[in-house]
């Protein structure tokens, strides 16, 4: 049965009319680590849409936080029929930080943690703490990676707690944002994104896959 | 009474069913500076339903020229004094062509109370004001610290485009259930605040 007001469908065939106004931003997929290696989300798996229903995808991470203290948190991704999460990346990272006894506390490039035309995990952290109350939060956003004209240009922000009492800085928390950006070197469409720390296992958190509608 | 359409519940008890694909961002309230209050404050609405709760200011306008906008939180209480550690850099350019990128130490905080600073100097000219955007994550939660992150642009009083960065948590796992936002000395003469839940 159908609704109909006004002459307009509002509803039919068991789903709102594609005409009646709903939110731009849909959520795609949750996936909740439980000492998870990776978390993935695979166009055509598992219910995931990861092609050109949409221009722009939205990633959010929410209290990822590691098995292993001291280590950093990444993704990569897989074209279209392509395997080995190992596609051809360069990017670049930058922080802002300030430890919770108010130094050291900088705005600096992090040139050693950047990949250069290279199909390594692109690190989108500095090593995460994890302690009880310890995790990282944020997003990236990757635009149109269906295209198969355009390389694929991605903006990463997260913010988390640095471990403490690591080898590098004294026994204080500390509070690090972190700004990735770069792209994806290929004209081939992307269709699948991995994410994992580089050491030990995602023991707890939630990442969520959302699609933003009417964008190219 | 309920509506199913095609075998499938469209509204039943007064509600979209939970079935039915909507967005994932979620308008939850709005607030208005009029000039008659220093703070807007957010003191309800922000629970365990969302895992992410975001705040949209536009054009925030101060009533005195040359303040700096603030945010806090409430863990606990009637008090908006959360424990923070955050880092604050800011980049500018100045009608003036004058440039910068830098990290403002006397911006941050380490363990403080304080409001925290979210852009600075804003200019009172009737044209000018502040714009930016606040994500606040898993506020319920009661294991971890609460990570946020702010981005702002303010044209400071001094004719200058100021976009500033501000991360950092709130180092409580105490529940966060309010935040609000003020300026650093006088009313907050215009503008809206929206929050949103994200699911």
């Amino acid at each position: 049965m159908g609704v109909i007001s006004n002459g307009t469908t509002l509803l039919d065939a068991g789903a709102l009319d594609s005409g009646v106004p709903t939110g731009k931003l849909t959520l795609i997929k949750t996936l909740t680590a439980s000492s998870s290696s990776t978390l993935s989300f695979i166009d055509g798996a598992a219910s995931v849409v990861l092609d050109d229903t949409y221009g722009v995808y939205i990633i959010k991470f929410i209290n990822v936080h590691p098995q292993t203290n001291d280590t950093q948190f990444g993704m990569q991704f897989n074209a279209a029929g392509a395997a080995d999460f190992n596609e051809t990346i360069t990017n670049t990272i930058f922080k802002s930080r300030q430890e919770e006894d108010a130094s050291p506390a900088e705005l600096a490039l992090d040139v050693g943690g950047v990949l250069s035309q290279a199909t390594g995990l692109c690190k989108i952290s500095h090593p995460v703490g994890n302690l009880a109350n310890e995790a990282l939060s944020g997003h990236v956003t990757l635009y149109n990676p269906s295209s198969t004209t355009f390389l694929k240009n991605f903006i990463s922000v997260v913010n988390h707690s640095y471990p403490s009492a690591t080898a590098d800085v004294d026994a204080n928390g500390q509070t690090m944002n972190i700004f990735t950006n770069g792209y994806i070197n290929t004209a081939s469409a992307i269709d699948e994104v991995k994410f994992q720390f580089v050491s030990g296992n995602i023991e707890s958190g939630t990442i969520q896959l959302f699609g933003l509608g009417a964008s190219a | 009474m309920a509506l199913i359409s095609n075998g499938t519940t469209m509204f039943d008890a007064g509600a979209l069913d939970s079935g039915i694909t909507k967005g994932a961002m979620t308008f939850i309230s709005k607030l208005t500076g009029d000039g008659s209050t220093t703070t807007l404050t957010f003191a309800s609405g922000i629970t365990s339903t969302y895992k992410e709760y975001v705040f949209i200011f536009t054009n925030i306008h101060p009533q005195t020229d040359d303040k700096n906008f603030t945010v806090n939180f409430r863990d606990g209480g009637t008090n908006y004094d959360a424990m923070k550690t955050t880092s604050y850099f800011h980049a500018v350019h100045g009608e003036d062509d004058s440039t910068s990128l830098a990290y403002i130490t006397g911006h941050d905080t380490a363990q403080g109370t304080g409001a925290q600073i979210i852009a600075e100097g804003i200019s009172n000219d009737a044209d000018h004001g502040v714009s930016g955007i606040l994500h606040l994550y898993a506020p319920s939660s009661t294991t971890f610290v609460k990570q946020f992150m702010c981005r702002s642009q303010a044209t400071r009083h001094s004719d200058i485009a100021s976009d500033v960065h501000v991360g950092g948590y709130c180092n409580v796992t105490a529940a966060i259930t309010g935040v609000q936002f003020a300026m650093s000395s006088g009313n907050i003469d215009a503008g809206v605040i929206s929050m949103y839940g994200i699911a």
